[in-house]
C-alpha cells in the first residue's frame, strides 16, 4: 500500500515540476498578456481562469493523442518495452551464471589455494587469473564502450542485434554478479562447509547444497539493486540502434517535436517496473526468511 | 562391546600449521564397539587429532588406517570414508536454511540414495529417540543449544557410520543444557558403537569410557581404562592437569 501511495507522490511530483514548462507555450501567455494592457486584469482573470485550466487540459489531451495514439505511437513504445525485459530477462540469467561460476572459482582459490597439489593447483591458478582479469577489464570499462566494441568489432558480421546486447549486458553484469556472491559465499561460516563434507559430500555438493543456498538469501538485495541497475543500464540499448523502450521513447520525441509526454512516460515505466522488480524481491526475500524467526 | 577387531589405527600422526607443529607423531588404536575419551589441557592438540581422524584437517605425517584402508592414500576417495566417520562440532553447524528433518535426511538422500520416505522414517525414528520428534519441522533458529546439539548427533547417525567423533560437544552449551546432550552420548555409547569423544567433562569421561588417552604437547602421555587414569596416574603431567579440573 505504502509503495503505492509513493509511486501516486512521484507521479504528482513529475507533473508538477512540468507543468510551467508546458503551459508556458499555450494557456498562461494570454492571460498575462491581458493582465497587463486590461485595467480591471484582476476581474479578467478570474473569468479568464477557467478556460485556462480547460485550455491547459485540452493540450495535454491534444499532446496524448499526439504521442501515443496518432499512428499508434504507443506501439513503438510497447514493442520497445518488451525488447527491453527480453534483454534484461536474457542478461540477468547470463549474469547470475557468470557471477556464480567466477564466484566459486574466486571462493575456492581464496581458501583452499594453500592445501592444493598438482595441476589443481595449476589450474585453479590459471582460472583464478583469467577471472582476475576479467573482473578488471569490465569493470573498469563503461557498460556503453563494451557494447559499442561487442556490436562494432567483435559481432560486426553479425545480424542479431538482440544477441549481441544480451551478450554485452550479460557479461557486464556477471562481473558485479561475482563479486557479490563471492562476498555471500566468504561470508557462510566455515563450520557449515566442514558440517557438509563430515558427512561425506563432496565440495562441489557442499557448495551447491549447503553454502550456495545461505549465500544467495544473504545477497539478495544487494543482487537485486544490481538487476534494478542492469534494467535500467539497457537503455544505451540505442547505441547500437536497438529500438528498446527508451529509444523508443526518444523517436518518439524526434517525430513530434514535443519532449514532455514520451520521455515521461518512458520514465514512468522504467519507475513502475523497477517498483515491481522490489517488490517482488522482498516477497522472495521473505519467503526465504522463514528459517530464521 | 568391544572387539578385538581394530576400527582405526593412527600411526606417527603429524600435523603442523606452518611452523607450529600441534601433533608430534601419534600412534593409537580404537577397536571396533570401544568408547575412547581424549582429555587433556587447551592447546595439547586434542580437537586436531580428532579432526585429523576424518581429514577435515590433512595431516602432514603418518598415516591412518580405518578398516585397514589407509584414508591418508592420495589415490582414496576421501568422501566414501567420511560416510563411516559421523562427527558431532561444538557449535553443532546445523544447517540454518533447512529444517531438522532436511538437516537429518539430506545426506542420507543424496549420498546413500535412499527414498525420501526411508530417509525420513529412519530420522523420525532417531528423533524420536532424543525425544525431539516434535521438533522435525522447526528451523535451527528455533531450538535451544541443547536440543540443536542432540539434532547434530541423530543427524551424524542418521548416515549409520561405523565410528562417531564428537569434537567437544558440550562445550558451547549452556551448564543446565550440558545433561540432556551428555545422556544422549551416553546412551549411544551403551548402544555399542565406536566412538570418540573430545571432552573437558571428567565426570562424563570417567563413568562412558572404555579407554582415555591423555594427550598434552601434541603427543599422548598417558593411556588406560579410566579407572587408572583417574585414580593412580602415572606421569605427573596428567596429575597436575587432573589436580587443576577435579
Amino acid at each position: 500500500m505504502k509503495r503505492i501511495l509513493a509511486c501516486f507522490l512521484v507521479l504528482i511530483t513529475l507533473l508538477c515540476c512540468a507543468l510551467p514548462v508546458l503551459a508556458e507555450g499555450n494557456a498562461v501567455e494570454p492571460a498575462a498578456d491581458e493582465a497587463v494592457t486590461t485595467g480591471e486584469a484582476a476581474e479578467d482573470a478570474v473569468d479568464e481562469e477557467p478556460s485556462a485550466i480547460e485550455a491547459f487540459f485540452q493540450s495535454l489531451k491534444d499532446q496524448f493523442i499526439l504521442n501515443f495514439i496518432t499512428g499508434n505511437r504507443w506501439k513503438m513504445l510497447l514493442d520497445g518495452l518488451l525488447l527491453t525485459l527480453k534483454i534484461t530477462a536474457l542478461a540477468v540469467v547470463l549474469g547470475i551464471a557468470i557471477g556464480i561460476v567466477i564466484a566459486l572459482i574466486r571462493s575456492t582459490h581464496d581458501t583452499n589455494i594453500q592445501k592444493m597439489r598438482g595441476v589443481g593447483r595449476v589450474l585453479m591458478k590459471i582460472f583464478n587469473g583469467i577471472c582476475k582479469v576479467y573482473l578488471t577489464v569490465i569493470r573498469g570499462t563503461p557498460v556503453v564502450v563494451q557494447l559499442m566494441i561487442m556490436y562494432f568489432v567483435i559481432f560486426a558480421s553479425s545480424t542479431n542485434k538482440l544477441l549481441t546486447c544480451v551478450l554485452a549486458f550479460g557479461i557486464n553484469s556477471g562481473a558485479y554478479v561475482a563479486e557479490i556472491f563471492r562476498g555471500g559465499i566468504m561470508s557462510i561460516d566455515k563450520g557449515q562447509i566442514e558440517a557438509g563434507r563430515s558427512l561425506g559430500f563432496n565440495y562441489i555438493q557442499t557448495m551447491c547444497f549447503i553454502v550456495i543456498p545461505q549465500a544467495f538469501k544473504n545477497v539478495l538485495p544487494t543482487l537485486a539493486n544490481e538487476f534494478i541497475v542492469l534494467l535500467k543500464e539497457t537503455s544505451v540499448s540505442g547505441y547500437v540502434a536497438m529500438t528498446d523502450l527508451t529509444r523508443a521513447g526518444d523517436i518518439i520525441r524526434g517525430n513530434t517535436f514535443s519532449p514532455f509526454m514520451p520521455l515521461i512516460a518512458v520514465a514512468l515505466i522504467y519507475l513502475v517496473m523497477v517498483m515491481i522488480l522490489t517488490w517482488l524481491v522482498g516477497k522472495l526475500e521473505r519467503r526465504l526468511r522463514n528459517s530464521d524467526h | 562391546m568391544i572387539t578385538d577387531k581394530t576400527l582405526i589405527r593412527v600411526e606417527g600422526l603429524c600435523k603442523s600449521f606452518g611452523s607450529v607443529n600441534v601433533l608430534k607423531g601419534i600412534d593409537a588404536e580404537i577397536k571396533k564397539g570401544e568408547v575412547v575419551v581424549i582429555i587433556g589441557p587447551s592447546g595439547s592438540g586434542k580437537s586436531t587429532f580428532l579432526r585429523t581422524l576424518n581429514l577435515l584437517e590433512e595431516p602432514t605425517g603418518g598415516r591412518i588406517y580405518l578398516d585397514g584402508v589407509d584414508i591418508t592414500a592420495p589415490s582414496v576417495n576421501i568422501n566414501l570414508h567420511r560416510r563411516k566417520m559421523g562427527m558431532v562440532f561444538q557449535h553443532f553447524n546445523l544447517f540454518p536454511h533447512m529444517t531438522i528433518l532436511k538437516n537429518m535426511t539430506i545426506a542420507p538422500i543424496k549420498l546413500l540414495k535412499l527414498s525420501k520416505a526411508d530417509a525420513e522414517e529412519r530420522a523420525m525414528k532417531l528423533l524420536t529417540k532424543v525425544g525431539l520428534a516434535d521438533r522435525a519441522d522447526s528451523y535451527p533458529s528455533q531450538l535451544s543449544g541443547g536440543q540443536k546439539q542432540r539434532v547434530a548427533i541423530v543427524r551424524a547417525l542418521c548416515m549409520e557410520p561405523d565410528v562417531m567423533l564428537f569434537d567437544e560437544p558440550t562445550s558451547a552449551l549452556d551448564p543446565e543444557m550440558v545433561g540432556e546432550v551428555l545422556s544422549v552420548i551416553k546412551d549411544l555409547a551403551d548402544s555399542g558403537i565406536t566412538m570418540a569423544v573430545v571432552t573437558h567433562e571428567m565426570g562424563f569421561a570417567r563413568e562412558v569410557a572404555d579407554r582415555v588417552l591423555f594427550m598434552d604437547g601434541g603427543v599422548i602421555v598417558e593411556e588406560g581404562p579410566p579407572e587408572v587414569i583417574f585414580s593412580s596416574p602415572k606421569s605427573p603431567r596428567l596429575r597436575d592437569f587432573l589436580g587443576k579440573v577435579l
